[in-house]
Protein backbone atom coordinates (compact mmCIF):
# COMPACT_ATOMS: atom_id res chain seq x y z
CA UNK A 1 0.00 0.00 0.00
CA UNK A 2 2.49 2.11 1.25
CA UNK A 3 5.04 1.51 -1.83
CA UNK A 4 2.30 1.74 -3.90
CA UNK A 5 1.80 5.26 -2.89
CA UNK A 6 5.55 5.80 -3.24
CA UNK A 7 6.00 5.16 -6.10
CA UNK A 8 3.49 6.97 -7.61
CA UNK A 9 4.63 9.92 -6.37
CA UNK A 10 8.22 8.85 -7.79
CA UNK A 11 6.28 8.79 -11.03
CA UNK A 12 4.57 12.27 -10.44
CA UNK A 13 8.37 13.40 -9.80
CA UNK A 14 9.58 12.22 -13.00
CA UNK A 15 6.76 13.58 -15.04
CA UNK A 16 7.38 17.29 -13.40
CA UNK A 17 11.20 16.53 -14.30
CA UNK A 18 11.32 19.67 -16.35
CA UNK A 19 9.38 21.70 -13.09
CA UNK A 20 12.02 20.72 -11.02
CA UNK A 21 14.66 21.44 -13.11
CA UNK A 22 13.56 25.49 -13.67
CA UNK A 23 12.82 25.89 -10.23
CA UNK A 24 16.76 24.34 -9.36
CA UNK A 25 18.62 27.43 -10.10
CA UNK A 26 16.40 29.51 -7.80
CA UNK A 27 16.00 27.20 -4.89
CA UNK A 28 19.37 26.04 -4.98
CA UNK A 29 20.41 29.98 -4.07
CA UNK A 30 17.42 30.25 -1.85
CA UNK A 31 19.01 27.19 -0.05
CA UNK A 32 22.58 28.18 0.33
CA UNK A 33 21.43 31.92 1.22
CA UNK A 34 17.90 31.64 3.51
CA UNK A 35 17.42 28.53 4.36
CA UNK A 36 20.70 27.02 5.09
CA UNK A 37 22.01 30.04 7.01
CA UNK A 38 18.65 30.36 9.80
CA UNK A 39 18.96 26.62 10.55
CA UNK A 40 23.34 26.90 10.86
CA UNK A 41 22.86 30.23 12.63
CA UNK A 42 20.07 28.42 15.36
CA UNK A 43 22.85 25.55 15.56
CA UNK A 44 25.89 27.93 15.84
CA UNK A 45 23.76 29.61 18.63
CA UNK A 46 24.48 27.08 21.23
CA UNK A 47 28.20 27.11 20.51
CA UNK A 48 31.10 29.40 20.84
CA UNK A 49 32.30 30.18 18.01
CA UNK A 50 34.94 33.28 17.05
CA UNK A 51 35.36 31.81 12.97
CA UNK A 52 39.30 30.33 13.35
CA UNK A 53 38.69 27.20 15.98
CA UNK A 54 35.90 24.91 15.68
CA UNK A 55 32.49 26.02 17.60
CA UNK A 56 32.73 24.39 21.07
CA UNK A 57 29.01 23.51 21.90
CA UNK A 58 28.02 25.30 25.55
CA UNK A 59 24.31 24.69 25.50
CA UNK A 60 21.89 27.67 26.43
CA UNK A 61 24.71 29.87 28.03
CA UNK A 62 24.60 32.44 25.04
CA UNK A 63 21.09 33.10 25.67
CA UNK A 64 21.65 33.31 29.24
CA UNK A 65 24.31 35.61 28.76
CA UNK A 66 22.05 37.62 27.06
CA UNK A 67 19.01 38.08 28.91
CA UNK A 68 20.88 37.68 32.44
CA UNK A 69 24.05 39.21 31.53
CA UNK A 70 24.12 41.88 28.96
CA UNK A 71 22.45 45.01 29.92
CA UNK A 72 23.08 46.23 26.72
CA UNK A 73 21.20 43.69 25.09
CA UNK A 74 18.06 44.93 27.34
CA UNK A 75 18.32 48.15 26.02
CA UNK A 76 18.82 47.30 22.50
CA UNK A 77 15.62 45.17 22.68
CA UNK A 78 13.63 48.37 24.73
CA UNK A 79 14.05 50.28 21.65
CA UNK A 80 13.93 48.15 18.86
CA UNK A 81 10.60 47.66 20.52
CA UNK A 82 9.66 50.90 20.89
CA UNK A 83 10.78 51.83 17.67
CA UNK A 84 8.95 49.12 16.41
CA UNK A 85 5.52 49.84 18.09
CA UNK A 86 5.43 53.49 17.40
CA UNK A 87 6.85 53.81 13.69
CA UNK A 88 5.22 50.30 12.47
CA UNK A 89 1.56 51.06 13.12
CA UNK A 90 2.21 54.71 12.25
CA UNK A 91 3.75 53.44 8.90
CA UNK A 92 1.57 50.94 8.17
CA UNK A 93 -1.84 53.17 8.50
CA UNK A 94 0.01 55.71 6.77
CA UNK A 95 0.44 53.51 3.87
CA UNK A 96 -3.42 52.93 3.65
CA UNK A 97 -4.60 56.11 4.37
CA UNK A 98 -2.13 58.16 1.35
CA UNK A 99 -2.88 55.21 -0.70
CA UNK A 100 -6.60 55.87 -0.46
CA UNK A 101 -6.62 59.10 -0.53
CA UNK A 102 -4.20 59.14 -3.83
CA UNK A 103 -6.60 56.45 -5.26
CA UNK A 104 -9.57 59.61 -5.80
CA UNK A 105 -6.95 61.60 -8.03
CA UNK A 106 -7.14 62.00 -11.21
CA UNK A 107 -4.26 59.53 -13.13
CA UNK A 108 -1.76 62.04 -13.78
CA UNK A 109 -2.04 64.07 -10.20
CA UNK A 110 -2.09 60.43 -8.84
CA UNK A 111 1.33 59.50 -11.15
CA UNK A 112 3.17 62.10 -9.56
CA UNK A 113 1.98 62.09 -6.25
CA UNK A 114 2.73 58.33 -6.15
CA UNK A 115 6.45 59.48 -7.11
CA UNK A 116 6.76 61.77 -4.72
CA UNK A 117 5.60 59.48 -1.78
CA UNK A 118 7.55 56.77 -2.76
CA UNK A 119 10.76 58.45 -3.34
CA UNK A 120 12.11 58.63 0.05
CA UNK A 121 12.24 54.38 0.06
CA UNK A 122 13.09 54.04 -3.39
CA UNK A 123 16.39 55.94 -2.91
CA UNK A 124 16.77 54.43 0.49
CA UNK A 125 20.40 54.89 1.03
CA UNK A 126 20.52 58.79 0.59
CA UNK A 127 18.68 59.22 3.61
CA UNK A 128 22.05 60.62 5.09
CA UNK A 129 21.28 64.37 3.77
CA UNK A 130 19.02 64.28 7.35
CA UNK A 131 22.42 64.49 8.84
CA UNK A 132 22.11 68.34 7.45
CA UNK A 133 19.08 68.62 8.15
CA UNK A 134 19.35 67.44 11.96
CA UNK A 135 22.85 68.93 12.18
CA UNK A 136 23.91 69.53 15.92
CA UNK A 137 25.33 73.15 15.01
CA UNK A 138 23.67 76.25 14.06
CA UNK A 139 24.47 75.45 10.31
CA UNK A 140 21.75 72.58 10.45
CA UNK A 141 19.08 73.56 8.61
CA UNK A 142 16.17 72.94 11.45
CA UNK A 143 18.53 74.65 14.14
CA UNK A 144 18.86 77.65 11.84
CA UNK A 145 15.20 77.97 10.79
CA UNK A 146 14.09 77.86 14.71
CA UNK A 147 16.78 80.04 15.97
CA UNK A 148 15.86 82.28 13.50
CA UNK A 149 12.27 82.37 14.11
CA UNK A 150 13.23 82.81 17.86
CA UNK A 151 11.74 79.61 18.97
CA UNK A 152 14.97 78.18 20.15
CA UNK A 153 18.21 80.09 20.85
CA UNK A 154 20.91 77.51 21.38
CA UNK A 155 20.94 74.88 19.01
CA UNK A 156 19.44 71.54 19.99
CA UNK A 157 21.49 68.05 19.38
CA UNK A 158 18.83 65.88 17.48
CA UNK A 159 21.18 63.26 16.63
CA UNK A 160 23.34 63.46 20.11
CA UNK A 161 20.97 63.59 22.69
CA UNK A 162 20.50 60.63 24.13
CA UNK A 163 16.84 61.53 25.01
CA UNK A 164 15.51 62.87 21.55
CA UNK A 165 17.69 61.17 18.99
CA UNK A 166 15.55 57.52 18.97
CA UNK A 167 12.71 59.74 17.91
CA UNK A 168 14.44 61.69 15.43
CA UNK A 169 15.48 58.40 13.84
CA UNK A 170 11.71 57.56 13.95
CA UNK A 171 11.08 60.87 11.84
CA UNK A 172 13.19 59.45 9.43
CA UNK A 173 12.26 55.76 9.27
CA UNK A 174 8.81 57.01 9.01
CA UNK A 175 10.06 59.24 5.60
CA UNK A 176 11.15 56.30 4.18
CA UNK A 177 8.46 54.04 5.17
CA UNK A 178 5.79 54.81 2.37
CA UNK A 179 7.64 51.55 0.49
CA UNK A 180 6.59 48.03 -0.92
CA UNK A 181 3.07 48.12 0.97
CA UNK A 182 2.23 51.14 -0.06
CA UNK A 183 2.27 50.52 -3.65
CA UNK A 184 0.64 46.81 -3.35
CA UNK A 185 -2.45 49.23 -1.04
CA UNK A 186 -2.41 51.63 -4.58
CA UNK A 187 -2.99 48.47 -6.12
CA UNK A 188 -5.59 46.96 -3.95
CA UNK A 189 -7.63 50.24 -4.27
CA UNK A 190 -7.60 50.08 -7.90
CA UNK A 191 -8.73 46.57 -8.03
CA UNK A 192 -11.90 46.83 -6.43
CA UNK A 193 -14.88 46.44 -8.24
CA UNK A 194 -16.76 49.31 -8.68
CA UNK A 195 -19.96 47.87 -9.06
CA UNK A 196 -19.93 47.14 -5.29
CA UNK A 197 -19.71 50.25 -4.67
CA UNK A 198 -23.02 51.40 -6.92
CA UNK A 199 -24.51 48.36 -4.58
CA UNK A 200 -23.27 49.85 -1.43
CA UNK A 201 -24.79 53.33 -2.38
CA UNK A 202 -28.21 52.02 -2.73
CA UNK A 203 -27.78 49.80 0.30
CA UNK A 204 -27.39 53.34 2.65
CA UNK A 205 -23.53 53.59 2.60
CA UNK A 206 -23.90 57.48 2.73
CA UNK A 207 -19.95 58.53 2.97
CA UNK A 208 -16.82 57.97 1.90
CA UNK A 209 -15.59 56.42 5.56
CA UNK A 210 -18.43 53.96 5.71
CA UNK A 211 -17.54 52.82 1.77
CA UNK A 212 -13.98 52.28 3.18
CA UNK A 213 -15.12 50.06 6.49
CA UNK A 214 -17.78 47.92 4.93
CA UNK A 215 -16.65 47.42 1.32
CA UNK A 216 -12.88 48.54 0.25
CA UNK A 217 -11.04 46.97 3.16
CA UNK A 218 -12.90 43.79 2.85
CA UNK A 219 -11.89 43.17 -0.77
CA UNK A 220 -8.30 44.46 -0.29
CA UNK A 221 -7.79 41.88 2.86
CA UNK A 222 -4.87 39.92 0.81
CA UNK A 223 -3.08 43.25 0.28
CA UNK A 224 -3.18 44.03 3.66
CA UNK A 225 -1.83 40.92 5.20
CA UNK A 226 1.16 41.61 2.41
CA UNK A 227 1.41 44.81 3.78
CA UNK A 228 1.66 44.19 7.24
CA UNK A 229 3.91 41.74 6.69
CA UNK A 230 6.53 44.06 5.23
CA UNK A 231 6.18 46.68 7.45
CA UNK A 232 6.29 44.41 10.41
CA UNK A 233 9.74 42.63 9.12
CA UNK A 234 11.37 46.14 8.52
CA UNK A 235 9.85 48.19 12.00
CA UNK A 236 12.06 45.49 13.26
CA UNK A 237 14.86 45.99 11.27
CA UNK A 238 16.24 48.92 11.71
CA UNK A 239 19.94 49.25 12.13
CA UNK A 240 21.40 51.21 9.25
CA UNK A 241 20.32 54.90 9.71
CA UNK A 242 21.19 54.37 13.48
CA UNK A 243 24.56 53.45 12.36
CA UNK A 244 25.10 56.17 9.41
CA UNK A 245 23.05 59.03 11.30
CA UNK A 246 24.13 58.91 15.23
CA UNK A 247 26.90 56.87 14.65
CA UNK A 248 27.64 53.57 16.69
CA UNK A 249 27.70 53.09 19.55
CA UNK A 250 25.34 55.84 19.85
CA UNK A 251 25.67 58.35 22.58
CA UNK A 252 24.37 55.91 26.27
CA UNK A 253 23.83 53.47 23.16
CA UNK A 254 19.78 55.71 23.25
CA UNK A 255 19.75 54.62 19.59
CA UNK A 256 20.61 50.45 19.94
CA UNK A 257 18.64 48.00 17.94
CA UNK A 258 18.87 44.60 18.07
CA UNK A 259 20.07 44.46 14.80
CA UNK A 260 23.15 46.44 15.69
CA UNK A 261 23.79 44.65 18.82
CA UNK A 262 23.94 41.47 16.59
CA UNK A 263 26.53 43.51 14.46
CA UNK A 264 28.47 44.94 16.70
CA UNK A 265 29.07 41.28 18.19
CA UNK A 266 29.27 39.41 14.77
CA UNK A 267 31.36 41.67 12.58
CA UNK A 268 33.40 43.25 15.12
CA UNK A 269 33.80 40.79 17.94
CA UNK A 270 33.54 37.69 15.77
CA UNK A 271 31.57 36.28 18.50
CA UNK A 272 29.43 34.30 15.92
CA UNK A 273 27.19 31.85 18.56
CA UNK A 274 26.80 34.77 20.34
CA UNK A 275 25.82 37.07 17.84
CA UNK A 276 23.69 34.38 16.12
CA UNK A 277 21.96 33.91 19.14
CA UNK A 278 20.99 37.44 18.85
CA UNK A 279 19.66 36.99 15.20
CA UNK A 280 17.44 33.81 16.34
CA UNK A 281 15.99 35.87 18.86
CA UNK A 282 15.13 38.94 16.12
CA UNK A 283 13.62 35.49 14.08
CA UNK A 284 11.46 34.54 16.94
CA UNK A 285 10.40 38.34 17.42
CA UNK A 286 9.53 39.14 13.82
CA UNK A 287 8.19 35.78 12.87
CA UNK A 288 5.42 35.27 15.94
CA UNK A 289 4.02 39.01 15.63
CA UNK A 290 3.85 38.56 11.93
CA UNK A 291 2.13 35.21 12.91
CA UNK A 292 -0.18 37.24 15.66
CA UNK A 293 -0.59 40.25 12.67
CA UNK A 294 -1.78 37.52 10.30
CA UNK A 295 -4.55 35.95 12.34
CA UNK A 296 -6.01 39.34 13.45
CA UNK A 297 -6.36 40.00 9.81
CA UNK A 298 -7.86 37.10 8.60
CA UNK A 299 -10.19 36.69 11.17
CA UNK A 300 -11.58 40.52 11.06
CA UNK B 1 -15.60 55.87 -16.04
CA UNK B 2 -18.56 57.84 -14.27
CA UNK B 3 -18.72 59.74 -10.73
CA UNK B 4 -19.86 57.70 -8.07
CA UNK B 5 -22.41 58.67 -6.34
CA UNK B 6 -21.30 58.20 -2.88
CA UNK B 7 -21.44 62.09 -0.75
CA UNK B 8 -18.21 63.82 -1.58
CA UNK B 9 -18.52 66.83 0.49
CA UNK B 10 -16.97 69.79 -0.63
CA UNK B 11 -14.86 70.15 2.42
CA UNK B 12 -13.95 66.61 2.94
CA UNK B 13 -11.91 67.30 0.30
CA UNK B 14 -10.58 70.69 1.07
CA UNK B 15 -8.80 68.37 3.89
CA UNK B 16 -7.70 65.79 1.93
CA UNK B 17 -6.03 67.95 -0.61
CA UNK B 18 -4.56 70.36 2.77
CA UNK B 19 -3.18 67.12 4.40
CA UNK B 20 -2.15 65.82 0.51
CA UNK B 21 0.02 68.41 0.21
CA UNK B 22 1.35 68.94 3.40
CA UNK B 23 3.13 65.29 3.62
CA UNK B 24 4.22 65.84 0.07
CA UNK B 25 6.30 68.71 1.10
CA UNK B 26 7.46 66.69 3.55
CA UNK B 27 8.42 63.65 1.80
CA UNK B 28 10.04 65.97 -0.63
CA UNK B 29 12.04 68.55 1.62
CA UNK B 30 15.11 66.71 2.22
CA UNK B 31 15.20 65.70 -1.69
CA UNK B 32 14.94 69.29 -2.69
CA UNK B 33 17.37 70.53 -0.29
CA UNK B 34 20.26 67.93 -1.43
CA UNK B 35 19.58 68.72 -4.83
CA UNK B 36 19.03 72.43 -3.93
CA UNK B 37 22.54 71.92 -1.88
CA UNK B 38 24.46 69.82 -4.89
CA UNK B 39 24.00 73.31 -6.57
CA UNK B 40 25.14 75.47 -4.22
CA UNK B 41 28.28 77.03 -4.01
CA UNK B 42 30.35 76.81 -0.85
CA UNK B 43 29.40 79.85 0.90
CA UNK B 44 25.85 79.32 0.75
CA UNK B 45 26.04 75.89 2.20
CA UNK B 46 26.92 77.83 5.22
CA UNK B 47 24.36 80.66 5.43
CA UNK B 48 22.70 81.82 8.17
CA UNK B 49 19.72 81.39 7.94
CA UNK B 50 19.89 78.96 6.21
CA UNK B 51 18.12 79.07 2.47
CA UNK B 52 16.51 76.12 1.02
CA UNK B 53 16.88 77.77 -2.68
CA UNK B 54 19.79 78.08 -4.35
CA UNK B 55 21.15 81.68 -5.96
CA UNK B 56 23.53 81.20 -7.97
CA UNK B 57 23.99 77.69 -9.10
CA UNK B 58 27.43 75.85 -9.77
CA UNK B 59 28.72 73.02 -10.79
CA UNK B 60 31.73 72.45 -8.92
CA UNK B 61 30.28 69.93 -6.29
CA UNK B 62 30.06 67.31 -8.95
CA UNK B 63 33.51 68.62 -10.91
CA UNK B 64 34.52 68.13 -6.98
CA UNK B 65 33.08 65.08 -7.10
CA UNK B 66 35.24 63.40 -9.70
CA UNK B 67 38.15 65.94 -9.82
CA UNK B 68 39.04 65.48 -6.09
CA UNK B 69 37.76 61.83 -5.31
CA UNK B 70 39.87 60.94 -8.49
CA UNK B 71 43.10 61.68 -6.97
CA UNK B 72 41.71 59.61 -3.85
CA UNK B 73 42.76 55.88 -2.72
CA UNK B 74 40.09 54.59 -4.76
CA UNK B 75 38.15 56.62 -7.68
CA UNK B 76 34.96 57.53 -7.44
CA UNK B 77 34.35 56.62 -10.91
CA UNK B 78 35.23 53.14 -9.52
CA UNK B 79 32.65 52.91 -6.61
CA UNK B 80 30.42 54.35 -9.13
CA UNK B 81 31.23 51.44 -11.61
CA UNK B 82 31.32 49.02 -8.80
CA UNK B 83 27.61 49.83 -7.91
CA UNK B 84 26.45 49.79 -12.13
CA UNK B 85 28.30 46.48 -12.32
CA UNK B 86 26.69 44.51 -9.41
CA UNK B 87 22.88 46.31 -10.12
CA UNK B 88 22.93 45.34 -13.77
CA UNK B 89 23.96 41.43 -13.21
CA UNK B 90 21.95 41.32 -9.80
CA UNK B 91 19.24 42.54 -11.21
CA UNK B 92 19.19 41.07 -14.37
CA UNK B 93 20.00 37.18 -12.73
CA UNK B 94 17.12 37.94 -10.25
CA UNK B 95 14.87 38.42 -12.94
CA UNK B 96 15.45 35.61 -14.92
CA UNK B 97 15.96 32.82 -12.37
CA UNK B 98 13.49 34.13 -9.93
CA UNK B 99 10.64 33.89 -12.69
CA UNK B 100 12.07 31.13 -14.42
CA UNK B 101 11.20 28.96 -10.93
CA UNK B 102 7.78 31.23 -10.51
CA UNK B 103 6.14 29.76 -13.42
CA UNK B 104 6.36 25.66 -12.46
CA UNK B 105 5.18 27.22 -9.35
CA UNK B 106 2.02 29.32 -10.62
CA UNK B 107 1.08 26.49 -13.02
CA UNK B 108 1.66 23.07 -12.37
CA UNK B 109 1.46 21.19 -8.98
CA UNK B 110 4.17 19.05 -8.65
CA UNK B 111 5.17 16.97 -5.48
CA UNK B 112 6.80 19.88 -3.05
CA UNK B 113 5.09 23.08 -4.92
CA UNK B 114 3.14 24.14 -2.25
CA UNK B 115 5.89 23.30 0.57
CA UNK B 116 8.65 25.51 -1.77
CA UNK B 117 6.28 28.64 -2.45
CA UNK B 118 4.89 28.51 1.77
CA UNK B 119 8.89 28.71 2.64
CA UNK B 120 9.08 31.83 0.34
CA UNK B 121 6.07 33.40 1.82
CA UNK B 122 7.33 32.04 5.32
CA UNK B 123 10.79 33.90 4.50
CA UNK B 124 9.26 37.04 3.81
CA UNK B 125 8.31 37.56 7.50
CA UNK B 126 11.77 38.09 9.02
CA UNK B 127 14.50 40.24 7.46
CA UNK B 128 17.89 39.48 5.75
CA UNK B 129 19.86 40.36 8.94
CA UNK B 130 18.63 37.02 10.62
CA UNK B 131 20.18 35.25 8.18
CA UNK B 132 23.69 37.51 7.79
CA UNK B 133 26.03 35.88 10.24
CA UNK B 134 25.83 32.32 8.99
CA UNK B 135 25.50 34.10 5.55
CA UNK B 136 28.75 35.48 6.13
CA UNK B 137 30.57 32.26 7.24
CA UNK B 138 29.01 30.25 4.20
CA UNK B 139 30.85 33.25 2.03
CA UNK B 140 33.75 32.66 3.36
CA UNK B 141 34.08 28.97 3.17
CA UNK B 142 33.03 29.25 -0.67
CA UNK B 143 35.78 31.91 -0.99
CA UNK B 144 33.33 34.27 -1.99
CA UNK B 145 34.45 37.43 0.44
CA UNK B 146 35.62 40.40 -1.44
CA UNK B 147 34.08 39.43 -4.92
CA UNK B 148 31.21 40.60 -6.96
CA UNK B 149 29.65 37.36 -6.54
CA UNK B 150 29.12 37.71 -3.22
CA UNK B 151 27.04 40.87 -3.73
CA UNK B 152 25.09 39.32 -6.60
CA UNK B 153 24.27 36.13 -5.71
CA UNK B 154 22.22 36.80 -2.84
CA UNK B 155 20.01 39.42 -4.86
CA UNK B 156 19.45 36.68 -7.13
CA UNK B 157 17.76 34.38 -5.09
CA UNK B 158 15.40 37.61 -3.73
CA UNK B 159 12.36 36.09 -2.00
CA UNK B 160 9.66 39.21 -2.74
CA UNK B 161 10.65 38.96 -6.36
CA UNK B 162 9.83 35.01 -6.53
CA UNK B 163 6.36 36.06 -4.86
CA UNK B 164 5.13 38.79 -6.89
CA UNK B 165 6.21 37.24 -9.59
CA UNK B 166 4.25 33.85 -9.19
CA UNK B 167 1.06 35.34 -8.01
CA UNK B 168 0.84 37.68 -10.79
CA UNK B 169 1.49 34.09 -13.57
CA UNK B 170 -1.12 32.76 -12.16
CA UNK B 171 -3.43 35.07 -14.08
CA UNK B 172 -2.26 33.47 -17.60
CA UNK B 173 -5.24 31.45 -18.54
CA UNK B 174 -3.88 27.47 -19.00
CA UNK B 175 -4.97 27.54 -22.47
CA UNK B 176 -1.85 29.63 -23.90
CA UNK B 177 0.18 26.67 -22.34
CA UNK B 178 -1.82 23.54 -23.31
CA UNK B 179 -1.87 25.06 -26.84
CA UNK B 180 2.09 25.71 -26.98
CA UNK B 181 2.23 22.15 -25.23
CA UNK B 182 0.07 20.90 -28.23
CA UNK B 183 2.63 22.31 -30.95
CA UNK B 184 5.16 20.35 -29.22
CA UNK B 185 6.82 23.23 -26.80
CA UNK B 186 8.92 21.64 -23.40
CA UNK B 187 8.12 23.63 -20.44
CA UNK B 188 11.41 25.90 -20.78
CA UNK B 189 9.93 26.67 -23.71
CA UNK B 190 6.39 27.56 -22.84
CA UNK B 191 8.14 29.99 -20.21
CA UNK B 192 10.36 31.84 -22.82
CA UNK B 193 8.14 32.23 -24.86
CA UNK B 194 4.71 32.29 -23.79
CA UNK B 195 4.82 32.90 -20.21
CA UNK B 196 7.44 36.14 -20.30
CA UNK B 197 5.71 38.16 -22.91
CA UNK B 198 2.76 37.80 -21.44
CA UNK B 199 3.87 38.74 -17.16
CA UNK B 200 6.43 42.14 -18.62
CA UNK B 201 4.51 44.17 -15.84
CA UNK B 202 6.10 41.77 -13.48
CA UNK B 203 9.30 41.66 -14.65
CA UNK B 204 9.61 45.34 -15.11
CA UNK B 205 8.32 45.29 -11.35
CA UNK B 206 11.00 42.56 -10.45
CA UNK B 207 13.67 45.20 -12.19
CA UNK B 208 12.58 47.96 -10.36
CA UNK B 209 12.54 46.19 -6.72
CA UNK B 210 15.84 44.61 -7.48
CA UNK B 211 17.88 47.19 -8.98
CA UNK B 212 16.26 49.18 -5.85
CA UNK B 213 17.57 47.24 -3.47
CA UNK B 214 21.19 46.43 -4.84
CA UNK B 215 21.91 50.30 -5.69
CA UNK B 216 20.62 51.72 -1.99
CA UNK B 217 22.46 48.40 -0.24
CA UNK B 218 24.96 49.72 2.29
CA UNK B 219 24.79 46.72 4.56
CA UNK B 220 25.60 43.83 2.50
CA UNK B 221 28.78 45.12 1.18
CA UNK B 222 30.14 46.89 4.58
CA UNK B 223 29.91 42.63 5.23
CA UNK B 224 31.19 40.80 2.72
CA UNK B 225 33.63 44.08 0.67
CA UNK B 226 36.36 44.48 2.51
CA UNK B 227 38.94 45.70 -0.34
CA UNK B 228 38.26 49.36 -1.24
CA UNK B 229 38.23 49.02 -4.92
CA UNK B 230 35.16 46.91 -5.00
CA UNK B 231 32.74 48.77 -2.87
CA UNK B 232 29.81 50.51 -4.39
CA UNK B 233 28.48 53.97 -4.41
CA UNK B 234 26.28 53.63 -1.51
CA UNK B 235 29.20 52.74 0.47
CA UNK B 236 31.33 55.28 -1.15
CA UNK B 237 28.47 57.30 -0.38
CA UNK B 238 28.20 57.23 3.78
CA UNK B 239 32.08 57.98 3.52
CA UNK B 240 31.70 61.06 1.62
CA UNK B 241 29.00 61.69 4.19
CA UNK B 242 31.43 60.85 6.77
CA UNK B 243 33.92 63.54 5.66
CA UNK B 244 31.71 65.84 7.29
CA UNK B 245 30.96 69.43 6.06
CA UNK B 246 34.16 69.95 4.54
CA UNK B 247 32.18 67.94 2.00
CA UNK B 248 29.37 68.52 2.05
CA UNK B 249 28.72 70.01 -1.60
CA UNK B 250 30.43 66.83 -2.64
CA UNK B 251 27.78 65.25 -0.52
CA UNK B 252 24.99 66.26 -1.82
CA UNK B 253 25.76 66.08 -5.40
CA UNK B 254 26.64 62.38 -4.59
CA UNK B 255 23.43 61.91 -3.08
CA UNK B 256 21.81 63.33 -6.39
CA UNK B 257 23.74 61.14 -8.29
CA UNK B 258 22.23 58.39 -6.27
CA UNK B 259 19.35 59.21 -6.61
CA UNK B 260 18.78 59.80 -10.37
CA UNK B 261 18.77 56.12 -11.86
CA UNK B 262 16.26 54.75 -9.23
CA UNK B 263 13.45 57.89 -9.87
CA UNK B 264 14.33 57.17 -13.89
CA UNK B 265 13.30 53.32 -12.95
CA UNK B 266 10.34 53.91 -11.33
CA UNK B 267 9.06 56.81 -13.97
CA UNK B 268 9.18 54.24 -16.47
CA UNK B 269 7.61 51.17 -14.51
CA UNK B 270 5.17 52.88 -12.25
CA UNK B 271 1.77 51.60 -13.81
CA UNK B 272 3.25 48.38 -14.32
CA UNK B 273 4.31 47.92 -11.10
CA UNK B 274 0.89 49.19 -9.69
CA UNK B 275 -0.32 46.55 -12.39
CA UNK B 276 1.99 43.89 -10.39
CA UNK B 277 1.24 44.87 -7.34
CA UNK B 278 -2.43 44.34 -7.67
CA UNK B 279 -1.31 40.22 -7.55
CA UNK B 280 0.56 40.84 -4.45
CA UNK B 281 -1.98 39.33 -1.53
CA UNK B 282 -1.53 36.84 0.70
CA UNK B 283 -4.51 35.05 1.32
CA UNK B 284 -5.08 34.21 5.28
Amino acid sequence: MKDKKLRNVWKEIKKNKESYLLILPYFTLFLIFIVIPVLFGAILSFTNYNIIQTPKFIGWSNYKRLFLEDDIFLIAIQNTFKFALITGPISYFACLLFAWLINELSPKVRAITTLLYYAPALSSAIFFIWTYIFSGDVYGFLNGILINLGIIKEPIYWLQDPNINLYVLMIIQLWMSLGTSFLAFIAGFQTIDRSLYEAGAIDGIRNRWQELWYITLPSMKPQLIFGAIMQVTTSFAVADISANLIGFPSPLYSAHTIVLHMWDYGSIRYEMGYASAIAVILFFITVSINQWVRRILRSD
Amino acid sequence: MKERKVNRSFWGNLVISVVLTVVAVFMALPLVYSIMNAFKPLDELFLFPPRLFVRRPTLKNFSDLFYLMGTSFVPFSRYLFNSIFISFFGTLGHVLIASMAAYPLAKHKFPGSKFLFNLVIFSLMFSGYVTNIPRFIIMAKLRLLDSYLSLILPYIGATLGLFLMKQFMEQIPDSYIESARIDGANEFKIWWYVIMPNVKPAWLTLILFSFREIWNDTYTPSLYIHNEALKPFSLGLTYIQQGGFVRAGAGAAAAVLMLIPSIIIFIITQSNVVETMKSAGIKG
